[in-house]
């Protein structure tokens, strides 16, 4: 995308299809059709877009932001046909409607009179989440701040990108709406949240709305600081068990009891080694002497040792909503303020958690998310205004980035659906199962294998769930993989995380499948939610991973007579070894698809670096 | 000799006999009883021989005709037989010359041949194969050039008794084969051995070493080398869904080496820390691919992928004259679903209002292709993928690549 392209005229009605975007089509939104390819997210689904469906585009009064807004047209509309069309794209409401010029940049077009709160840039994901903005109303106040450096964030990276003559042009225009906004103070928002129901509504570009921010922020100063908060970014060098003091640190702080396994791997000892099975009934034991756990955190942290919560959006979900139930009985102790003290808190529950199971990515971004929000909780708020605001933004977290990501996906993956295919996925991911069933419900014809591995087999699971839903499958174990491979005609595979190098960080097996479909010039499809995204870079699968319980590897369910390894904690040169993840090299992924859109691996960091600020900001 | 038959029939067909090495064991064994047993006419008794080999090969084949093992035997056997047959009948050309006097011998001799020629006889020297080095063209020649003047000096001297000769004869020539079997048998049962002492020239210090599933000659391959002092590090894939390398990995262990057991999706994970893939196979093709077993074309991939050797241990008795077509389906076996499913597992679930279906699928051998396969090492040494033919063509004669095709047309 190059914005120093000179800004077009918007009667070109053949706004540049080159490439892989859709005609410019309101109808096509209708149908539900979406374009692919597009990073900038594609509208959801049909079921918003009756709240904007008539795009109603109003001249350009005399308002000076607005005038920009106007010769900025053209450029944005050859930037994003499609998916930017006038409904969707974003909408500037210039709060005319006697509060005084104030401008407020929104994520989404409020044609259904819903007021904003908080806004993002580009993502069509909010244009949901009008639900939640009801709830949001008490977390108003402190929002109008926070959404200048939200946007300054986002839109540094576009603005660098349009040439200085429009930029300068633009800041005369922001310096001016600004001073405006400034004017109005922290209560602006509020008010033109609620005046903004009759305000007109101008459609604008999201660079119009990038710039102006920009602007706003670059006067406050708030540029330079993001820039040493890219620095703090980059992810902390994780804990290494091989190092022995930090371990007895670790060991010290540790709520679970963990004994070292007798016969380690050494290749792994950066890793936790331990004996599984035995904590469970020690921590249960230990329930009533643990207060600073939360009932719902510690149940958590249990349906994990054990087992029955697996499957990292559960896994992210269940612990999230344990969050949500911990603040709501929170109460702040006397002297100590909110949101320090339930960092802390926070903080506390997840080294529990992660003592029960190591967290996985998915997980590491949701509670960075969590901690941000409570980090940016303003100071004026209550504490009982604080807590439901919290609980909001996570309820918001849950539907916006898994159920609602994973709608979109379904609907981006079916269409890579043809009848007579022969879909291959391996183990059981959550995004892959509800695909092959969308793609069921929509009447296509394909089958189903179903390649499953030790020791988990979660495909089976997977194999039952859509045998009762009526598709036909094939069952089969990881090697014979090559032997099935002669017949597929695609591979759908589901991810723990994507990596900012395009690796996928995915259930042990992953890699091997996608290994054997890429020799067999197979397309592999790879499902992931854009919450999943880390900018961490991997290239094996050794230097980060979690070692499951070495136990389950000599025991072979439903075969009595594979028992030559019962009793290898005894001997003395033997070791199990049971990986839970892999990494798969990028260049055997065809296509990566997310809630944006479909990407190729090398677009990742895009993903990353463009939305990983909004993730944190929703 | 009929109840061995059975016997082995039976337990082909019900793949009862484990690995290729006791198939080819007995499949000798019993070829070798079927010699000693077969009466031998007084004239084309090799002939006879090779006939009463093919028609006993061609039905253990057919027993489990995915077992290339047995087929590879009969061949072997059928090789002996011609390869006797016609060093008697050098030996004999050769006291033909010396003596010229008892060119009787000779004439029992070419009866094998309908035309007795310089052509036949060269055809007889071709069909051994062997190397058209100096040395043989040398030998060559006075031979093919005597053989015409004995058959024409023979024929005249028809009339004389010679049975006691004949009988001797006979006798000499199943005497032979027998023994020579009895080598071949000897050479199958000891082909560990000569594998395995190249394994210190493959392993080195410090070394990681991935295999999967169970084969005694990886086993031995590596017990070899930690005799030989060397210490080294052994990942074993456990190679669902036999889990023969639980197995495996228990007698490694037992034996002190440091074994770390790996489910077969970790294969792709470890890959990249392993110095060299040591596996075992069910039969090497022609053309240098592996019959192996299921799973090993990702672990050869994989190795591809990280430029890791993957070395294939085999015996001469797994080397297969024949060049494979379609081996993944055509050259492989389905086991049983039970070793995936338990059964009625999914029987709740398979009601026909739904209409959903399921297959498993649970293959026994993988084909991995020559490109992907750095190394042989066969008892004879270590060759290349792409020399397989060549080697091969040593064990075999030509016209025994069709088992089945000669009692056809001459039936």
């Amino acid at each position: 995308m190059d914005a120093r392209r000179p800004p077009r005229a918007v009667i070109d009605p053949k706004v540049r299809t080159v490439g892989f975007f859709t005609p410019p089509d309101p109808i096509q939104f209708d149908s539900n059709s979406l374009s692919p390819v597009m990073i900038p997210p594609p509208c959801h689904s049909s079921e918003n877009l009756d709240l904007h469906s008539p795009p109603s585009v109003t001249p350009p009064s005399g308002d000076e932001s607005v005038s920009v807004t106007g010769s900025y047209n053209g450029s944005s509309s050859e930037l994003f046909p499609a998916p930017m069309s006038p409904a969707l794209s974003q909408k500037i409401v210039a709060g005319d409607g006697g509060v005084g010029g104030g401008i407020v940049a929104s994520s989404f077009p409020r044609g259904g009179g819903v007021p904003v709160c908080k806004l993002t840039t580009v993502s069509v994901v909010n244009t949901d989440s009008f639900a939640f903005d009801e709830r949001d109303k008490p977390n108003k106040g402190g929002g109008s701040s926070m959404e200048v450096k939200d946007q300054a964030m986002n839109s540094k990276q576009k603005n660098e990108k349009s040439s200085k003559a429009e930029r300068r042009a633009l800041q005369e225009a922001q310096r001016a709406a600004k001073a405006a906004a400034k004017a109005e103070g922290n209560k602006a928002t509020g008010t033109v949240t609620s005046g903004n129901l009759k305000s007109a509504k101008a459609t604008k570009p999201p660079q119009k709305v990038d710039n102006t921010s920009v602007a706003a922020s670059e006067k406050k100063g708030v540029d330079r600081p993001s820039e040493k908060d890219r620095k703090k970014d980059v992810p902390h060098p994780r804990m290494q068990y091989d190092d022995k003091s930090r371990v007895e640190k670790a060991k010290r702080r540790a709520v679970v009891n963990h004994t070292e396994s007798r016969n380690r791997v050494e290749l792994f000892r950066h890793l936790p080694q331990y004996e599984h099975g035995s904590q469970l009934p020690d921590l249960e034991a230990k329930f009533f002497q643990l207060e600073p756990v939360h009932p719902s955190v510690y149940k958590v942290g249990l349906q994990y040792l054990s087992g029955d919560i697996s499957g990292g959006n559960a896994r992210c979900i269940a612990m999230l909503q344990a969050f949500q139930d911990a603040i709501k009985d929170y109460t702040v102790p006397p002297e100590k303020t909110l949101v320090r003290d339930l960092t802390a808190k926070i903080s506390s529950y997840v080294s529990f958690l992660i003592e029960c199971r190591p967290l996985s990515i998915s997980m590491g971004n949701a509670i960075r998310f969590l901690k941000s929000q409570i980090a940016k909780l303003p100071l004026t708020l209550s504490e009982s205004e604080s807590k439901t605001s919290l609980q909001s933004d996570i309820e918001r977290f849950i539907y916006e980035k898994i159920i609602l990501a994973d709608k979109v996906i379904v609907e981006h993956a079916v269409t890579k659906i043809r009848d007579g295919d022969v879909l291959l996925t391996y183990g059981s991911s959550s995004a892959v199962e509800m695909i092959l069933l969308r793609a069921h419900e929509l009447g296509k014809q394909f089958q189903v294998v179903v390649v499953d591995s030790r020791p988990s087999l979660k495909g089976k699971l997977l194999l039952r769930r859509l045998v009762e839903k009526g598709l036909t499958c094939t069952y089969t174990h990881i090697n014979a993989v090559s032997f099935i491979m002669h017949e597929v005609t695609r591979v759908f595979l589901g991810a723990s995380s994507v990596l900012s190098n395009g690796t996928v960080y995915s259930g042990v097996g992953t890699a091997s499948v996608a290994m054997v479909a890429h020799a067999f010039h197979v397309p592999v499809i790879v499902c992931c939610e854009a919450f999943k995204f880390h900018e961490r870079v991997q290239l094996d699968s050794i230097c980060s991973n979690e070692l499951g319980d070495p136990d389950v590897i000599s025991k072979v369910s439903g075969r009595g007579d594979v028992n030559h390894l019962d009793a290898w904690a005894n001997a003395e040169n033997l070791q199990l070894l049971n990986l839970i993840y892999d990494a798969t090299p990028s260049d055997y992924v065809s296509i990566i698809v997310t809630d944006y859109g479909m990407i190729p691996p090398t677009s990742v960091p895009v993903v990353v670096r463009e939305y990983s600020r909004e993730q944190v900001w929703i | 000799m009929l109840f061995l038959l059975m016997y082995l029939f039976i337990d082909l067909d019900a793949s009862k006999i484990e690995g290729s090495q006791a198939t080819a064991k007995q499949a000798a064994e019993l070829l070798r009883s079927v010699i000693s047993q077969q009466r031998l006419p007084q004239t084309h008794q090799a002939t006879a021989l090779i006939s009463a080999v093919r028609a006993v090969g061609e039905k253990l084949i057919a027993a489990n005709p995915v077992e290339l093992a047995v087929g590879n035997i009969v061949r072997r056997v059928l090789h002996i037989i011609r390869e006797e047959d016609l060093s008697l009948a050098t030996a004999a050309i050769d006291g033909l010359e010396l003596s010229a006097v008892s060119d009787d011998e000779d004439d029992v001799e070419r009866d094998d041949y309908p035309v007795l020629s310089a052509a036949a006889v060269a055809a007889a020297a071709r069909s051994t194969l062997r190397p058209p080095s100096l040395q043989t063209l040398l030998e060559d020649t006075p031979i093919s050039a005597a053989i015409p003047h004995t058959s024409s000096s023979g024929g005249d001297s028809e009339g004389k008794s010679r049975s006691v000769d004949k009988s001797s004869r006979g006798r000499k020539l199943k005497h032979d084969v027998i023994e020579a079997v009895n080598e071949l048998i000897q050479d199958i049962s000891t082909c560990y051995e000569q594998i395995a002492e190249q394994a210190v020239e493959h392993i080195h210090q410090n070394e990681v070493i991935l295999t999967l599933g169970s084969s005694k000659t990886v086993l031995e391959f590596l017990c070899a080398a930690k005799e030989k002092k060397r210490s080294f590090k052994v990942f074993v894939a456990e190679g669902a869904p036999r889990y023969q390398g639980h197995l495996l990995a228990k007698e490694l262990a037992a034996r002190g080496l440091q074994t770390t057991v790996i489910t077969d999706s970790a294969v792709f994970a470890m890959i990249s820390r392993v110095n060299m893939v040591i596996v075992g196979a069910h039969a090497v093709m022609a053309n240098g691919g592996v019959i192996a077993p299921v799973g090993l074309n990702m672990v050869a991939l994989a190795a591809q992928r990280h430029a890791v050797p993957f070395v294939v241990l085999a015996g001469s008795h797994k080397l297969c004259p024949l060049y494979p077509h379609n081996p993944e389906v055509l050259l492989n076996e389905l086991r049983s679903p039970s070793e995936l499913l338990d059964f009625g597992e999914f029987s709740d679930c398979m009601d026909s209002a739904s209409g959903g279906s399921l297959h498993v699928v649970n293959p026994t051998f993988d084909y991995v292709p020559p490109k992907l396969v750095s190394l042989f090492i066969t008892d004879t040494g270590g060759h290349n993928p792409s020399y397989m033919y060549r080697l091969i063509a040593d064990y075999y004669s030509a016209d025994d690549l069709v088992v089945k095709r000669r009692p056809a047309t001459t039936s």
